[in-house]
């Protein structure tokens, strides 16, 4: 709640000329309060792939606990969960049930891309039987190196994305430049 | 604890005096207006059960629980749900409109409803039925029909079977709730829970019916579909049961049917077994009302530690039980109480 701390400027919806908000004040949209609701509580699938759900698994344990931001409610029904964790090798047989699964997900839907093989393909990269990446046939939100990626990273992920989340505009602001140069480097 | 009371007659008293409004309106707005302030109560609880449910569940595993949101995570449920009004509401094109959509509300209104005859403290209850006990047994059991009716309408092979064993738990477990229920009712002579809480004034019902207080909490396990007895919603056969197909807000509304319902068995057992709002060991000044939600959330406790504690059983085990043990041990106690209530009576005469 750090806008709650401080008077900040925000531009005016008229005349575009800034309007100071006094201390205390919260001044919001109704899409602003559903970004920030549904970025403090990620529901993700139960549903992993390969070995990276196994440190999926661990990150909801007690050494680590995933519970702390929100995220325990591992829902089993893709209708009532907003993370599709990706953990693990996309086959080519799994792939058209990952991506139903996707499907039946309710709007709004995030992915994130859990280890190399989720990202890219990893050690598998030129296997006839792998699918080269999530990101061939799901819009990946987010992706988390590793092999397998530690759950601190996951948990490292989830924090980038819940910023993503809050707030898209400022996100696409920060990583501008990458976005825009995404692929010409190879 | 009559300062409630107090209130609603200096309202009514305004309302007829006052205004001028005609008595039968202002009772009836009265009667609305204690409605929704009910509503509104169980729905606070409800807040605070879940939180309680995940810092429990946290705490029997070792873990923290929600930390981040709040004092201890106590936001996360209000914002979980704003979150869930925000998802989109999918219908799947083979659903049976009408039922999939009322569904999900008839079950939070079977829910609510039980609350009309339970009190809360003293004079403390929208409606002291005569028959009050009974309207709640009854009440618990249409609860089914919204199951079914999920478990139908969203023609998913999942949620049939879900609906079913809802189905068949739920009334295989109403019997011997009824018949444990039934041996304080000989012992009070009343089926109105104020009577039965005023029959406990020197002893709770707990300690001549403990038979019947530990079948009544068994079967009032299966009844809100709870775990270790949740196997309608047996994540590893059927994905989430009854209300796989339900998104959003729906889905939101059918955990709130399941926590609504948490709260008045427990409410139920504290009036029945744990002497309501009588105080415990003379400690009158506490009023009644405090003494009456320290026993539900000591019994919501109980409900918690059992449910993170135990795996879950097979549903031909359930069955087993509930037919071949709970049934005639209630059976027995009724016959114990009914002899035991005539060897008193001859010896006290």
């Amino acid at each position: 709640m750090d806008c709650l701390k401080e008077s900040k400027p925000i531009s005016g919806p008229k005349d575009g000329k800034d309007i100071v908000v006094p201390q205390g004040i919260i001044m919001s949209t109704v899409e602003t309060v559903l970004n920030w609701c549904r970025s403090r509580s990620f529901w993700p699938l139960t549903f992993g792939l390969a070995c990276c759900a196994i440190e999926m698994m661990a990150a909801g344990d007690a050494r680590y606990d995933i519970a702390r931001f929100g995220s325990e409610v591992f829902r089993p029904s893709p209708r009532q969960c907003d993370l599709m964790i990706v953990a693990g090798t996309v086959t080519k047989k799994m792939q058209p049930l990952v991506l139903r699964l996707y499907e039946q997900m309710a709007e709004p839907k995030y992915v994130m891309a859990m280890g190399s093989c989720a990202i890219s393909g990893g050690p598998f990269k030129d296997s006839y039987s792998v699918v080269q990446g999530a990101d061939t046939f799901l819009p990946v939100d987010i992706y988390v190196p590793g092999c397998p990626p530690r759950p601190e990273a996951l948990f490292y992920g989830l924090l980038q994305l819940r910023k993503k989340v809050a707030n898209p505009k400022a996100f696409a602001e920060q990583y501008k430049e990458k976005l825009e140069n995404y692929g010409k480097n190879y | 604890m009559d300062i409630f009371l107090v209130w609603v007659d200096i309202f009514r008293n305004w309302l007829t005096g006052g205004i001028g409004i005609p008595t039968l309106a202002a009772e009836i707005f009265i009667k609305i207006i204690l409605v929704l302030i009910v509503i509104i109560f169980v729905l606070c609880n409800l807040i605070v059960l879940v939180w309680l449910e995940r810092k429990f569940s946290a705490f029997y595993a070792m873990r923290l629980g929600p930390n981040r949101l709040g004092p201890a995570g106590f936001f996360q449920l209000p914002v979980d749900i704003v979150k869930c009004w925000g998802k989109e509401d999918t219908i799947p094109e083979a659903v049976d409109l009408p039922v999939f959509k009322i569904a999900s509300i008839c079950s939070f209104i079977t829910a609510i409803m039980a609350w009309a005859v339970i009190p809360l403290g003293k004079g403390l209850v929208l409606e002291d039925l005569n028959i009050g006990i009974f309207y709640f047994i009854a009440i618990g059991s249409t609860g089914t029909i919204a199951f079914i009716m999920a478990g139908f309408g969203s023609n998913n092979k999942y949620s049939l079977l879900g609906g079913m064993r809802t189905a068949a738990q739920m009334i295989s477990y109403e019997i011997p709730m009824a018949f444990s229920l039934l041996g304080v009712i000989m012992l009070a002579g009343s089926l109105n829970l104020s009577d039965i809480n005023e029959a406990q004034k020197n002893v709770w019902f707990v300690f001549p019916q403990i038979i019947a207080f530990l079948c009544y909490f068994i079967s009032s396990i299966a009844e809100p579909n709870r775990g270790p007895l949740d196997l309608s919603e047996g994540e590893q056969e059927l994905v989430a049961g009854y209300f796989l197909e339900y998104s959003g807000i729906r889905y939101a509304l059918f955990m709130v049917a399941e926590y609504t319902h948490l709260v008045a068995v427990s409410a139920i057992a504290a009036i029945m077994f744990l002497g309501g709002w009588n105080p415990l060991f003379g400690l009158t000044f506490i009023p009644g009302f405090v003494w009456m939600m320290l026993k539900i959330y000591f019994m919501i406790f109980l409900f918690m530690w059992v449910r993170w504690t135990f795996p879950r059983v097979r549903i031909e085990s359930l069955m087993h039980f509930g037919w071949k043990v709970l049934i005639p041990v209630s059976l027995l106690n009724i016959l114990l109480t009914g002899v035991g209530y005539y060897v008193f009576q001859a010896i006290t005469g």
